[in-house]
Formats: C-alpha cells, sequence, structure tokens
C-alpha cells in the first residue's frame, strides 16, 4: 500500500479527489473552498492596519487558516514518510529547454538550480521567488479568488465570472511561460 | 460620498458573514475547526503526490507539454460541478442542518487585471496559494520568501484597492 502510494498519484485519480474538497467542504462545514482568503486573513490578523479592506472579523474565518496550516503538515508528511524516490518524468522538450537555462536538478518540486537562498540575492531569482509572489497574492485577492476558488469551486457552482477569472489565469500563465519567463531565466544577474 | 465609498467593500468576498447563522457563534473554537487540519493534510499530500506543486508541471502545462494537469483540473471540476448541481438538486443541508450556501459571484474587471497578474506569477514560481503552503512543508524553506510575498501582495491590494481599476 505505502508502496503504491509512493508512485505519482496519476490524475484521474488525484483529479476526482481535489473535486471532492468542494462537496466535502459543503457538506461538512458549509464553507466554500477556495484558498487565497488565507492570506488576506493573515493580514488582517498580523498586520493591524486603517486598511478597511482588512477591517472585519477574520476570527470567523478561522476554518480557512487551519485548512492551510493542515495543507502545510499534509507537504511535510508527503515528503518525509511518500516520497517518490526517482526524479520527476516531465515531457523531453522541457527538459532540453531547461537545460539551455541551466536547470538540470529535477529532484524536487522546484528547480533548486535557479530557486534558493543563495539565487534570491540575484536578479533572476528575485524576480522569480518574490516578484512572482507578489503578483501571485495581489492577482488572486484582485481577481477575487485562486485556482481553487475560482477553477475549481467558481466553476463547480456555475459562477461565469470565475470562469472569466480562469481563462484570464490561463492566459496570464500562457504569456509568461512562452514569452516573458524565456527572457527572466536568460538572465545572468 | 465618503459613506457611499465604503458600500459593497467586500464585494469579493463571498464568504464572509455567510457561513449559517447557527454556528456562527462558536466560529473561534478549537474543536469546529480541528476538521479543517485533517481536511488540509490530506489535500497537501494529495497536492504534492499529484504533482500539483511542481514547477516542473506547470511549466508543462504552459506549454501544452502534458496533458497531467488538464486532467487533474478537468476531472476535478466535474466532480465539483455534479455534486453541487446534486446538493442542490436533493437540497442538501450541511451537517449541522444549514442550508448550503453557495455564493453568487459578481463579475467585475477584477477578475480580468487581477487574473492575468495572478496567471503570470503561477508560471514563475509554478505554484498558486495552495501549493505554497505544501511547498514549505516539504522543505522548501525558500518558498518562504515567496508566501511572503504573496501577503505581501495581498496587503498591497488593499491598500489600493479604491484606486484599482474593477
Amino acid at each position: 500500500m505505502i508502496e503504491f502510494l509512493k508512485h505519482p498519484w496519476p490524475w484521474y485519480i488525484a483529479g476526482p479527489l481535489i473535486g471532492l474538497t468542494v462537496p466535502v467542504l459543503l457538506i461538512f462545514g458549509n464553507k466554500s473552498f477556495g484558498i487565497s482568503s488565507s492570506l488576506r486573513h493573515i493580514c488582517a490578523s498580523c498586520l493591524p492596519s486603517d486598511i478597511p479592506f482588512f477591517k472585519y472579523d477574520w476570527k470567523k474565518e478561522m476554518w480557512n487558516l487551519f485548512f492551510v496550516f493542515g495543507i502545510f503538515i499534509g507537504g511535510a508528511i508527503a515528503a518525509n514518510f511518500l516520497a517518490n524516490p526517482a526524479m520527476i518524468e516531465v515531457n523531453l522538450k522541457l527538459t532540453a529547454e531547461l537545460e539551455r537555462y541551466g536547470i538540470t536538478d529535477y529532484k524536487n518540486l522546484i528547480p533548486e538550480d535557479i530557486m534558493n537562498w543563495k539565487s534570491l540575492l540575484t536578479l533572476k531569482g528575485f524576480i522569480i521567488i518574490a516578484v512572482g509572489g507578489f503578483l501571485v497574492g495581489f492577482g488572486a485577492r484582485y481577481a477575487g479568488g485562486c485556482t481553487s476558488g475560482h477553477a475549481i469551486m467558481g466553476l463547480s457552482s456555475l459562477q461565469w465570472p470565475s470562469l472569466i477569472a480562469t481563462i484570464f489565469f490561463m492566459t496570464g500563465g500562457f504569456i509568461m511561460v512562452n514569452f516573458i519567463l524565456p527572457l527572466i531565466l536568460s538572465l545572468k544577474i | 460620498m465618503q459613506k457611499n465609498k465604503n458600500i459593497n467593500r467586500d464585494f469579493h468576498f463571498c464568504s464572509l458573514g455567510n457561513t449559517g447563522l447557527k454556528y456562527s457563534d462558536c466560529h473561534h473554537k478549537l474543536h469546529h475547526n480541528i476538521k479543517y487540519i485533517f481536511l488540509g493534510i490530506f489535500f497537501g499530500i494529495l497536492l504534492v503526490k499529484a504533482e500539483v506543486t511542481s514547477w516542473f508541471r506547470i511549466q508543462e502545462m504552459f506549454r501544452l507539454q502534458s496533458f497531467h494537469m488538464y486532467g487533474i483540473i478537468g476531472s476535478a471540476m466535474l466532480l465539483g460541478m455534479t455534486s453541487v448541481w446534486l446538493i442542490k438538486k436533493f437540497n442538501l443541508k450541511s451537517i449541522n442542518g444549514d442550508k448550503i450556501a453557495l455564493n453568487p459571484k459578481k463579475f467585475n474587471r477584477g477578475q480580468i487585471y487581477g487574473g492575468l497578474l495572478f496567471g503570470f506569477g503561477w508560471a514563475m514560481t509554478g505554484a498558486c496559494p495552495g501549493p505554497l503552503f505544501a511547498q514549505i512543508g516539504t522543505g522548501e524553506t525558500v518558498i518562504s520568501i515567496t508566501l511572503l510575498s504573496a501577503l505581501c501582495g495581498t496587503w498591497v491590494y488593499g491598500l489600493f484597492r479604491d484606486k484599482l481599476p474593477h
């Protein structure tokens, strides 16, 4: 069983299980699935300020913080007890392309060749790690949700604004990966 | 004028104040929230084992080099849609006996501009908010900087919200 769990889980098992989160949260807690809201609650709880956007009773939304704390623990369990001993298998076209940018380490979830504490001090690393993170937080709140809130929960309940958000998530990703990221990855500093 | 501006500030944030009256006074209590930790643990393991948290899988997805991520998002949506349809059709209640609240989202231009910016960030970092927490859990400590930056982005959005086109 454990051996089986250690292999990467195929999409047709993982996808439905992720989808199952929607009814489980609705039925067991009457909660709408959404993860990026947790970032807002952390801002509201840890950074007291006069910003109206962060003045609300975040304690009522505590469940969301418990949920993301669980995700953190889940990541630790997966890495320590269920780790796949083999490296991730990706499309050979991708490995060929990434090799040009000096990315050859496929052992981890992130390319440690370019994403590590040392590279954070380079322009390339800073853009990918910090600017990228900023865009994730800013964009998710501006769009009113992230992949979980819009693409999974929003589309599940047939909300057309979520369809628009999802289309633009994907459009943004396509533009970044195919046109902008190659320039960032080519940076030598 | 100022008063008018304050109305509807929370149109993005659907679950606020909509969590069912019956239990609204015990949301702070630990035992009501503990189940979400377990659910989160399961979800975190799922994200890592399905490789949704892998920067490389996200690169493949946006280069159309693999079906994996599309299969995951597509089947998750399908299962979500079917279950929400069933919940509506049979008018299912939550285990507390409350009517299940589905919060309608309103369209505004933020979904376009914010969506694009989020897509940029997702493609750069290879992570959306859920995977950020999972990646840190797997021991990628540098991602805590990505998470801090995402918090910073959320805060800056809150600061400039009134000046941004919606």
